[in-house]
């Protein structure tokens, strides 16, 4: 019987945690980003023998989601009540913007209720790193504007690491709206600090100033295809349009939307990750999400147990 | 003991004693005496024996700055300067004139406003200039009163806060201003192509998430307006160049003898897009790599957030270069403070623009000891260059009501909110160590700010 997953993990792998916050995958470095993988790894079997884990209790962690959110809210809320955390859920959009408060004045509220942990979802780009350098709460950032989602990165890389073995040397194909898109970016960072090699495609609009080593840019899916040992679709946001990155959603699909057929340039078999939503039939088609390829529904099974393992790492 | 003073006091009576007098005007740099009698610089025989006599050994003399683009927020934004506080801050800074912008609440863009704030400003503590709106409301579509205010001594055009978006309306200001003899001061920008963005384009953006500003937004309206002051025979001055393929245009246009005249601000001079992402490295200094990680404690400082944005690192060091080989006219500071609430937001939300009065001769400085600069040429940016732009005279000639700064180019000062005469400190040097402290500055004869060296009358 293991007295907490954390106890036992400090033996098989000693790495120190340094951070307090989770603002993105670049403040961790590589051993840390393994432990939490090991302990994500660790919680999911834990949850799949139902074990009971208190590793949070005490807790008060505050779900701040200013930008709606299903999949990852509720992740959060489990993860958390999981660890026998209390969770409070906060209206963020109807509380603060609407009227005039600053979203300093809101966080500074917050925490005067008690609340200790917040994972907060912001549509401006940064926004965490400012509710981090003006308040004392332990910030997890689940998604700020078109910066970083660091637990999404994470889901992934364990998504990843279980169907390819490991990431040293792989080679990861991004499709889809980068230049939108935190996990994009969150996942370039992630993946290369693991020795993957990411390659990105888009029309060229999307790809503008991704330049880092381990990162190829391509514009035609078959060259970022060709040879990949796996693929993540991102989606295509319909509204996005008007700013001009492609000339129509049937023209996106014509030249980067994966098939079946398309993907016979990838290594045999290679898997398909989505962040969800999906835009079936833009993206990717409805039968490649559903194809034995598909870890779609694994990555949203990953996501709680990252989760727990990152809430337990931040509150040490 | 630090105190200011202003253009209503009594013109100043003292010696100063053992200076580096450096005229840019004239080339003239020499150790020397240097007197200035009820105001006016006269031999040193002339001074009267009761004189104050003031020690200038490791000082430096030279003509008073003048800052082409100066935002006071008077009327409207009395929270964040007034006419009193942007003016000692310019005293403090070694400035005697300041150009204040029209992008005030409401704008300056009728004569009764501006008459208002030249009123205001007669006992401040430097003397203010007026750039005057170029259209009613700087909405870019009726011109304002553009005669009847060259009569009133203002000293340009502009409906900076942004361009003039219309090439059918600028070309009309250009064509009516072009016998009047006064520029259009351009914010060159395109709305279309800067449309959402908040800060340069390219890697830092890219990393950090925030909407770009692409090069071509500045470039396109530059290269507009210099085919419409060619067309038209208008003077053009385009404020706060970022960028530099328009400092390009701009040296091809002075290449052709267009009347065509431009700035750079300090900043834009020595901090990079990668201030934004948390580096604090000056340009000289930095490389093109992004940090591994952002420091929670830096990245996404709204007081990082100006338009036109913080440049490339090429960019930044293209102005630098194009200070040194002329095309640049004047370092001009752009200053426009901002309360704190407006600057501890989130980025994208933060006011744009930081305070540069007090700065300025620091950053020059610091590119000095960098190697990236001469003490005359830095000067030269900062005073002769930006007052013939306005029909001011900076020279040190016997008989003029001076206007002078002496400053110690070696001693170090923090940059913090107390230490600045602004109202605002809204700048990512705050507490940053700096070289250059200004001693004495003398605006009309009169002394506006005396760091312990000089009483004041």
């Amino acid at each position: 019987m293991l007295e907490s997953p954390h106890a036992a993990l400090a033996v098989a792998s000693p790495t120190r945690w340094r951070t307090r916050h989770l603002l993105d995958v670049d403040q961790l470095d590589r051993n840390e980003i393994l432990r939490c993988l090991d302990l994500a790894a660790e919680m999911r079997e834990l949850r799949d023998r139902h074990e009971r884990l208190d590793s949070l209790a005490g807790e008060l962690v505050g779900l701040a989601f200013a930008e709606p959110s299903t999949r990852t809210r509720v992740s959060f809320e489990i993860a958390a009540t999981s660890l026998g955390a209390q969770v409070v859920d906060l209206p963020m959009a109807a509380s603060s913007s609407t009227k005039g408060e600053s979203l300093v004045d809101t966080l500074l509220t917050l925490q005067r209720t008690g609340i200790t942990t917040l994972v907060l979802r912001h549509g401006a780009s940064g926004a965490p790193y400012l509710a981090a350098r003006a308040t004392q709460l332990r910030i997890v950032n689940a998604g700020d504007g078109t910066h970083a989602h660091p637990t999404q990165a994470l889901l992934d890389a364990l998504t990843l690491r279980d169907a390819l073995g490991g990431l040293e040397g792989a080679v990861v194909a991004i499709v889809g709206d980068i230049g939108h898109s935190r996990v994009a970016r969150s996942n370039v960072l992630l993946l290369t600090r693991l020795g993957a090699t990411v390659r990105l495609c888009s029309p060229p609009a999307w790809t503008a100033g991704f330049t880092r080593p381990g990162v190829e840019v391509h514009a035609e899916l078959d060259d970022a295809l060709e040879g990949a040992d796996a693929v993540m679709a991102l989606r295509v946001q319909l509204e996005r349009n008007a700013a001009g990155g492609v000339p129509s959603l049937r023209e996106y699909t014509a030249r980067w939307g994966l098939s079946e057929a398309r993907m016979q340039r990838a290594c045999p078999g290679a898997p398909i990750l989505h962040p969800g939503p999906t835009n079936e039939g833009v993206e990717l088609t409805a039968s490649l999400a559903a194809a034995p390829r598909s870890l779609i529904g694994r990555q949203v099974t990953n996501g709680v147990a990252v989760r727990m393992a990152v809430l337990s790492l931040l509150a040490g | 003991m630090v105190r200011f003073g202003s253009l209503a006091d009594e013109p100043a009576t003292f010696v100063l004693a053992g200076c580096r007098v450096i005229d840019p005007g004239s080339g003239a740099d020499a150790s020397r005496d240097l007197a200035v009698v009820h105001g006016r610089l006269a031999a040193v025989d002339a001074a009267p024996p009761d004189a104050a006599r003031i020690d200038g050994s490791g000082l430096v003399a030279a003509p008073a700055f003048c800052d082409l683009h100066t935002h006071l927020r008077q009327p409207g934004g009395e929270a964040a300067e007034t006419i009193a506080s942007g003016t000692r801050a310019a005293a403090h800074g070694g400035y005697a004139t300041v150009c204040a912008m029209p992008n005030t609440e409401p704008p300056l863009d009728e004569p009764a406003r501006v008459a208002w704030v030249q009123l205001c400003a007669a006992d401040a503590a430097a003397r203010v200039r007026v750039v005057a709106a170029a259209t009613v409301g700087r909405a870019g579509e009726q011109l304002t009163a553009l005669g009847e205010l060259a009569a009133m001594g203002v000293v340009g055009f502009s409906d900076d806060g942004s361009g003039i978006a219309s090439a059918r309306v600028a070309r009309s200001v250009m064509d009516y201003l072009a016998p009047l003899g006064l520029p259009l001061v351009e914010h060159a920008e395109d709305p279309e192509l800067a449309a959402g963005a908040v800060m340069r384009s390219g890697a830092a953006a890219t990393r950090l998430g925030l909407a770009g500003w692409p090069a071509s937004a500045e470039l396109t309206m530059v290269e507009r307006d210099i085919a419409l002051a060619a067309e038209t025979g208008a003077r053009l001055h385009l404020t706060h160049l970022s960028t530099g393929a328009a400092l390009d245009a701009v040296r091809r246009a002075k290449e052709r003898g267009l009347p065509i005249t431009c700035d750079v601000t300090p900043h834009h001079l020595v901090l990079t897009d990668a201030w934004v992402a948390g580096d604090r490295r000056f340009a000289w200094d930095g490389d093109d790599d992004l940090p591994e990680a952002l420091d929670p404690q830096l990245a996404y400082d709204g007081r990082c957030r100006v338009n036109p944005p913080l440049p490339s690192r090429a960019d930044a060091l293209a102005l630098l270069a194009g200070l040194n080989d002329g095309t640049v006219d004047a370092i001009a500071t752009d200053h426009a403070p901002h309360p704190p609430e407006r600057k501890a937001v989130e980025f994208a939300n933060a006011a744009p623009g930081m305070v540069g009065l007090e700065t300025a001769l620091s950053i020059g400085l610091a590119a000095l000891a960098a190697g990236k600069l001469t003490l005359p040429r830095l000067l030269q940016a900062l005073s002769v260059g930006p007052a013939g732009l306005i029909g001011e005279e900076r020279s040190l000639r016997a008989g003029e009501l001076v206007d002078l700064v002496v400053f110690d180019p070696s001693a170090r000062w923090q940059v913090t909110a107390d230490a600045l005469a602004s109202a605002s400190s809204n700048t990512p040097l705050l507490d940053m160590e700096l070289p250059g402290v200004v001693r004495l500055t003398v605006a009309s004869g009169r002394i506006t700010y005396a760091d312990g060296v000089a009483p004041l009358g």
